[in-house]
């Protein structure tokens, strides 16, 4: 128990979560008090893993079923930084809603101490634990405003269809501890060379709870229901958070224990990049409603990272993880500027109320064009940027077909971005919406707009910090 | 290391974009952004200027080079002129103001947003033509279309939107491939230096499929036939302002670009290719004439005019000839000038009449008499008459083709005579004739801008036309230093 320092941030998280609990219970109308100290234990905890893990390059812990390396510091800064934001975004959607409850920042956090466990594990049981943690907070997450039928029904999709692709997940798992006699990822990674049927079917089984839990195609029917249904702000998170989450435990599985049977998963990552690429370009395009629309383009964005996993190399990875920040940056200039969408207390989200939106409101439109073009991918904006960089890494590995596909699909999917941009800009203008959004909206998207903006003048720094995390 | 006039070229317009920005926009005529705008574009001009006297005609390496890193161990931000290059951040420099000042009559609304586009359209085409570097070129390639976009759309006619989106995707539609290419390049060689990869060259085996993915986004950018269809669209509905850029820059950036990355960076492959590009401009030229000999709206015959005088550029480039690689550089200059003022003169009677239609003029030559006379001049040089810019171009190019390819030569001079006769048709159905329309009698001629600007163009048209020599000296050692090469590396094989 030398380096019980490295884990000091997830303990921090669960004592507090339980301390903030037993506070909200016990002391009447504290629902700002939990909030303002969840906001801080967010901080802290970004803190303590800045100064804890930081610049540990890879230590194991727990008989080696906790892993803290460079990839699990950084993800787990960004994870942080995002469960951050997303709480402070949410506290005047909640108001207006009357549901500024206590239990809704302790189920950020106990889904963030999740998604943390699961970025370090280095074990099945572990991974497995953690997973069901964020799950668990997710469900209640989503049917949060349980006076509206459709926050409900997008609970219990999300809690029904979730629980089937862990039991897949699950079943998985099984398989490979029968063939490889172990939970251990590292173990695995030694045990398995031999070309078993039964062990692709793990595999396969794997993946796919993988795949549905970042929404790729063909396991992304939930997406568009749930992220429609949910409340915005936590469809904010349910887009942003558990995605990094997901993403760093599927580079973990595919490069740590089964990196030498990358001839077996390869084609399964292309296929499900290809298709999560083009469907979601596709699929988004009769979209009426904008969170349903940011589903389907999730899914697509998701598609990119994936071929950057495909390749099989550590630029791929390192590109994967570059898009996927630059990404969490995006959604949430989006969201930012979807909640500013308000009028007389109700919130508008079908893409027609932002019809000549830029005669009124010139500054959240300019934002949102920023935006727009960003997720379709036009330089100068982030979004290039992180095209360029997985496509980059694609065609190293002289992947022409994947890198042909994914760009035309970025056609197809600027097709529905203008489309947003030419009701922003060209069509006639509707009413005002409020100019009062208090401090964390603006601060979330004057922050995240610049960012994006700005990107292209300082693009190594990501780099550099991103290139230090080397899995193979 | 010197000042960096270069970046300084890229830079001005932006800074005068922001200042834009943060000044507050008025309804109506917002003289103060105008000002601003014409100010900060008539600075970059001088500088151009400044830029293009200080250049060194004798060498034909790259100057005012100014290299930085950008990302790390991958891209850095090079950029510099040569003697082509230098040519057309001229045009850039000299087109915009004349935009900016005939923007008063065609926008209406949001006159500042529109002056920040157009500030931020001009840095992004000069960043074109001097970048050397192949991302730092796709770069500003690809960032043209946003503002593009926003002119077309917001400021557009009535069919404005269908023609945004249609220029938008096609054009990026082309580009993607190029993505690729460039990325490829970068596997192969190591570098997107274009410097480097001169003096590297790119190993023959790849050189066709890269050669293909930047052909299909200068082909649409071009645009030549059969993906030129964007044009007339995009013509049509654009505004003034957003024509001129539009005929006078943005198709020039293929032309360029066909001369520095398709025939600098893959000889082997552009000799394969050249009769592919000969069979697509000869239809372009012939095809496109008859095309425009039917429209009976001016800007769509003047934007088939465009397709047909670019099929004559890429023609005059692959003919890998010195007379016709030249012709094509003077041809894509007098092109921006002229076009540029045909679209204007369009503006001015349509601003009078909106009307584009040729049919509902008839007979204004004794109303408008300036606006007539500088109208013909344009038409003329249009048609290549000698004596004015437009024949100095066309006449290399052929003769250029002749020594190169017979047939496809003699094809291409139909082409000059079908121009002469819709342009002279066009001329005389809109100014000549009987007086179709009351109301035209109501029709003011120019006033001082539109003389200004009009008058602004003739004078290097007609200039040129007589003295194209300092044209020649600035380009003349670039362009045989490219055939040298090219015939070097194609020799080597």
């Amino acid at each position: 128990m030398d380096n019980l320092n490295l884990v000091f941030p997830e303990i921090f998280i669960s004592l507090s979560v339980m301390f903030l609990l037993i506070l909200g219970v016990f002391k009447k109308n504290s629902s700002q008090l939990t909030f303002n100290l969840s906001l801080i234990t967010i901080l802290i905890s970004i803190i303590l893993v800045i100064n804890e893990t930081f610049s540990v390059n890879k230590i194991t812990l727990f008989n080696e079923s906790v892993v803290i390396d460079r990839m699990a510091s950084l993800m787990k800064i960004i994870t942080l930084i995002g469960g951050f934001l997303v709480l402070g975004i949410s506290s005047n959607y909640l108001k207006t809603f009357k549901i500024f409850k206590i239990e809704y920042p302790i189920l950020i956090l106990s889904s963030v101490l999740g998604m943390m466990i699961m970025i370090s594990s280095n074990d099945l049981m572990v991974f497995y634990m953690g997973l069901e943690l964020q799950s668990l907070a997710l469900y209640v997450l989503a049917t949060f405003n349980r006076d509206q039928l459709k926050s409900s029904e997008a609970g219990l999709k999300y809690f029904v269809l979730s629980a089937l692709s862990s039991g897949l997940l699950l079943y998985g798992c099984s398989l490979i501890y029968g063939f490889s006699g172990s939970t251990n990822f590292d173990v695995i990674a030694n045990q398995l060379t031999s070309n078993e049927y039964a062990l692709t079917f793990g595999i396969v089984f794997i993946l796919v709870g993988l795949a549905f839990k970042i929404s790729a195609v063909p396991f992304h029917m939930w997406a568009p229901d749930v992220y429609e249904g949910s409340p915005t702000t936590v469809t904010l998170f349910f887009t942003m958070v558990p995605k990094i989450a997901a993403l760093t435990v599927f580079i973990r599985f595919l490069y740590v224990p089964f990196l030498n049977l990358i001839d077996q998963w390869q084609m399964i990552i292309v296929f499900l990049s290809i298709a999560s690429m083009i469907f979601g370009a596709i699929a988004a395009i009769g979209q009426t409603n904008i969170k349903r629309l940011v589903a389907y383009s999730s899914i697509g964005h998701i598609g990119y990272t994936l071929a950057g996993l495909a390749t099989g190399s550590n630029d791929g990875i390192q590109s994967s993880i570059i898009y996927i920040s630059i990404y969490v940056v995006m959604n949430l200039a989006l969201f930012s500027c979807l909640l500013m969408l308000k009028r007389n207390d109700q919130y508008y989200e079908d893409i027609d109320d932002l019809s000549g939106l830029s005669k009124n409101h010139p500054l959240l439109s300019l934002s949102l064009l920023i935006i727009l073009f960003s997720l379709a991918g036009i330089p100068p904006l982030a979004g290039f940027f992180a095209k360029f960089y997985v496509f980059k890494a694609v065609i190293e590995q002289s992947m022409y077909f994947l890198a042909i596909v994914g760009l035309l699909s970025t056609v197809i999917a600027a097709f529905y971005y203008l489309r947003i941009i030419k009701i922003i800009y060209f069509d006639k203008e509707k009413e005002k919406y409020d100019s009062d959004h208090g401090i964390w909206l603006k601060f979330s998207l004057t922050f995240s707009t610049i960012l994006i903006l700005l990107y292209f003048i300082f693009p190594s720094q990501l780099i550099e910090v991103v290139s230090r995390i080397i899995i193979i | 290391m010197n000042f960096p006039i270069l970046s300084s070229l890229i830079l001005l317009p932006i800074v005068g974009a922001l200042f834009l920005f943060f000044t507050k926009d008025k309804d109506g005529n917002n003289l103060t952004a105008k000002y601003v705008a014409l100010f900060t574009t008539i600075v970059n001009f001088l500088i151009s200027i400044y830029l293009w006297i200080s250049f060194d005609q004798t060498t034909s390496s790259f100057q005012f080079v100014e290299e930085r890193i950008w990302i790390k161990d991958f891209i850095n931000y090079k950029v510099g002129v040569d003697g082509i290059s230098i040519l057309f951040i001229l045009l850039t420099t000299f087109i915009t103001p004349l935009c900016i000042v005939s923007v008063n009559n065609s926008v209406k609304n949001r006159l500042r947003d529109f002056l920040i586009a157009i500030l931020i359209m001009e840095s992004f085409m000069i960043g074109v033509f001097c970048a050397l570097d192949l991302v730092v070129f796709y770069l500003f390639f690809e960032a043209g279309l946003i503002p593009m976009f926003l002119i077309i759309g917001i400021w557009g006619g009535p069919k404005r939107v269908y023609s945004a989106f249609k220029f938008f995707l096609y054009t990026l539609l082309g580009s993607v491939l190029m993505l690729v290419a460039i990325i490829s390049i970068y596997w192969i060689s190591g570098t997107t230096d274009v410097i480097a990869l001169y003096e590297l060259g790119i190993d023959a085996k790849y050189q066709n499929l890269l050669w293909l993915a930047f052909f299909s986004s200068f082909a649409v950018k071009t645009p030549m036939w059969p993906v030129h269809t964007w044009l007339p669209d995009a013509h049509v509905e654009a505004p003034t302002a957003g024509s001129v850029l539009l005929a006078a820059i943005l198709l020039k950036m293929a032309g360029y670009g066909f001369i520095r990355f398709s025939l600098g960076l893959f000889p082997v492959a552009s000799e394969v290719f050249t009769p592919l590009v000969y069979t697509l401009s000869v239809i372009a030229i012939i095809f496109t004439s008859f095309i425009a000999l039917m429209q009976e709206d001016m800007k769509k015959l003047i934007a088939y005019s465009s397709v047909a005088h670019m099929g004559f550029v890429t023609l005059g480039i692959f003919t890998l000839q010195q007379q016709g690689i030249e012709g094509s550089i003077i041809q894509m200059l007098s092109h921006g000038l002229v076009s540029a003022a045909l679209f204007l003169c369009v503006g001015v009677v349509y601003d009078r009449m909106h009307s584009r239609l040729i049919k509902s003029y008839g007979g204004i030559v004794t109303i408008i008499p300036k606006y007539s006379i500088l109208f013909m001049l344009f038409t003329l040089a249009a048609l290549g008459l000698p004596g004015t810019f437009g024949f100095v171009g066309e006449f290399l190019i052929l003769m250029g083709a002749f020594k190169d390819n017979f047939l496809v030569a003699v094809i291409a001079s139909f082409g000059v005579i079908l121009g002469a006769a819709y342009m002279l048709w066009l001329y005389k159905r809109v100014v000549f004739g009987k007086l179709v329309n009351d109301d035209l009698k109501q029709m003011v001629d120019l006033n001082k801008s539109e003389y200004l600007i009009l008058t602004c163009l003739a004078v290097p048209t007609l200039f040129f036309g007589f003295y194209p020599e300092p044209l020649f000296n600035t380009i003349e050692v670039s362009v045989t230093d490219l055939i040298n090469m090219h015939n070097l590396s194609i020799a080597s094989k």
